[in-house]
């Protein structure tokens, strides 16, 4: 077994357990704890992938920023196994739906994933995720998109401000 | 470079980091006292140096509390976080030519994502603590770090605009002609007054003002759990004194006669003290004076900085 | 490490770096932890409250301002990862790149100016409101 390979599966199974964390831990908190260590994993992938600039901009935007705001609103509501509302059957019902539905598609994904599989040799060659090509593919070929990203900064912002600002 | 030289420069930078850290305790009180008109701590070996010592000793010795109301192991890793977020950032920084532990193509960008991971030791440490008043620094603290966080970002721009990579040796390079405080004034003065928030020093300390928090978020916090945060303020202080010699002052750079480290260091030392020369001078401004000043001078400013250094360079360009 | 020899030189110092610090840090957890002295007295194990008596729970819910700080925080930061994007390859992208930046950054100070606006940016108490309930509670007096 190559370095990278001990480096892939160490950070495959450390993904994975994080993100069973943080699905069984009773306490919202923690949870957001170990999605940050899954997103670590995560950046850890990218780097084997040479996509080094998605690795540092997942950390930063990802684990630096969206989970502060995850852990905002979880301290605002004040979240607590004790406060916890009960759950009733309804919601259950429906998890398992979409759930269900999200297996499906992860696993039809999956099996057209396949005849990629003897492709691996991707791993450390792509230059996709270089800094200089990320820019210049964003900035010819996908302005328009960039642009209207930012249209959906501005209704987000809205949205939080309604959110947030009644008195 | 051998195997063995990567791995003495890792200890290295490692040995000389912690041992700045414990030092400026020394330091910072004795400048303190300097600037009062006091003799400060003198009794403890010559000028009183061994205080260090001695504080890290006891720091050991004390009480090493969890408190039974906390939430116990995110108690504990908060202070690590901050302790080890600090310490990885200095991964990118050249103290002189060849020497850096990993001279990543994305340093600039290593350096921000550390330092928005810092920003959980705060909220985590005064959530755990369940505690009001931790609970109160702990809100300060993040509101305030990920604000100014956004600033320290975008006020590096003009230099990476300048210097086409994010990687701390480029810069460095980029940087033999002139240095470039003298083309980026105004991003170095919202980098340094970012850097000031993001260490959470005076006078932006809000998130442990103690005239109105106790000690903020670290108000449970005994022993050498406390002494992490402390350790770690003193890193940070650090981190941005040196990322500033190195971003704005040419890192390394100087005339001959001196070994390139030896420059780098009296640089980091000079902003280490201004630092301390701020605690020493200034008061402290209210919450929500420093959140209004952040979003409402700094970020138009830091955009304009770099809207104008983008059009200037461009033009002169042609 | 795999991949490109930029990689090979560079990532692995960074992993033994990351290594000797977490020891470092477990180290001094657990000297501590061995070294500390442990006792228990009447008001060990209370919260500190200034010396008082602990008056409710600490788990307090807090204003929503905080909430909009950290979305204006996410909105701002991804932002700025595209224009440092945007700073990096400047000088190939030129002046059409930075046209594409300036219609950006313009929207977003758009969403500053609005955000400004609403007094979502007011973090402080309100002058005029009070102000406001001060003259009220005046007038009501002198009637």
């Amino acid at each position: 077994m190559t370095a990278s390979e001990i480096i892939f599966w160490f950070l495959s199974v450390l993904a994975l357990f994080s993100a069973i964390m943080v699905l069984i831990s009773r306490n919202p908190v923690h949870s957001v704890l170990w999605l940050i260590v899954v997103f670590f994993a995560i950046s850890g992938h990218y780097i084997l992938l040479n996509a080094q600039f998605l690795a540092i901009v997942n950390l930063i935007v990802y684990a630096g920023a969206i989970m502060v705001l995850f852990l905002f609103v979880i301290m605002l509501m004040n979240l607590n196994t004790e406060t916890e509302p009960q759950r009733n059957t309804w919601l259950k019902v429906i998890g398992v739906i979409s759930g269900g539905l999200l297996l499906t598609v992860m696993v039809s994904a999956a099996r057209s994933a396949g005849e990629l599989s003897n492709k691996t040799a991707l791993i450390g060659a792509g230059d996709i995720g270089l800094i200089q090509n990320l820019g210049k593919v964003l900035f010819n070929q996908y302005v328009v998109p960039f642009e209207i990203t930012s249209v959906l900064f501005l209704s987000a912002m809205v949205g939080a401000v309604v959110i947030g600002k009644k008195d | 470079m051998t195997v063995m030289q990567h791995v003495w420069i890792v200890l290295g930078v490692l040995f000389v980091l912690l041992n700045i850290g414990a030092g400026l305790i020394w330091v910072e009180r004795r400048m303190l006292a300097l600037w009062q008109d006091r003799l400060g701590p003198n009794r403890a070996g010559p000028l009183g140096i061994l205080i260090v010592l001695a504080d890290t000793l006891k720091l050991f010795f004390k009480e090493d509390w969890v408190p039974p109301f906390a939430d116990k192991w995110v108690f504990i890793i908060a202070p690590a976080i901050v302790v080890a977020s600090v310490l990885m950032s200095f991964v990118v920084i050249p103290f002189a030519p060849g020497i850096v532990v990993a001279d990543l193509n994305v340093g600039l960008l290593f350096f921000l994502a550390m330092s928005s991971i810092g920003v959980y030791s705060i909220v985590l440490g005064g959530w755990a603590s369940n505690n009001k008043y931790a609970l109160l620094g702990a809100l300060r603290g993040a509101s305030q770090m990920i604000a100014y966080e956004v600033f320290m970002g975008l006020s590096l721009m003009g230099v990476v605009m300048m210097t086409g990579s994010f990687k701390l040796t480029d810069i460095v390079e980029a940087q033999r002609d002139m240095w470039f405080f003298i083309k980026q004034p105004i991003g170095l003065v919202i980098f340094f007054i970012a850097g000031i928030a993001e260490t959470h020093r005076l006078p932006f300390d809000i998130p442990e003002a103690e005239s109105e928090l106790i000690a903020g978020y670290h108000a449970e916090y005994s022993g050498m759990k406390f002494g992490m945060f402390f350790i770690g303020e003193y890193l940070g202080i650090t981190l941005i004194s040196a990322m500033t010699a190195t971003i704005f002052f040419g890192g390394w750079l100087g005339p001959e006669f001196l070994p390139g480290w030896v420059w780098f260091f009296t640089k980091t030392f000079a902003f280490i003290l201004f630092f301390i020369l701020l605690r020493a001078s200034l008061p402290r401004p209210r919450y929500d004076q420093l959140m209004e000043y952040g979003w409402k001078i700094l970020l138009p400013l830091v955009l304009a900085n770099v809207m104008i250094t983008g059009a200037v360079l461009l033009w002169l360009k042609g | 490490m795999p991949g490109s020899d930029v990689n090979n030189s560079v990532l692995w110092p960074l992993l033994l770096y990351a290594a000797v610090v977490a020891f470092l840090i477990i180290a001094i957890l657990a000297l501590s932890y061995i070294l500390g002295q442990h006792h228990q007295d009447k008001a060990t194990d209370q919260p500190y409250e200034g010396g008082i008596e602990q008056t409710g729970s600490a788990r307090l819910r807090f204003s929503a301002q905080f909430y909009l700080v950290a979305m204006l925080f996410v909105i701002f930061d991804v932002e700025a990862v595209f224009i440092m994007l945007w700073a990096l390859g400047f000088y190939e992208l030129g002046w059409a790149g930075y046209i594409g930046v300036s219609v950006f950054i313009v929207q977003l100070v758009v969403v500053l100016i609005y955000e400004w606006g609403i007094g979502a940016l007011d973090f402080g108490p309100d002058e005029k409101k009070i102000m406001r309930a001060y003259r009220r509670k005046i007038k009501n007096q002198s009637v």
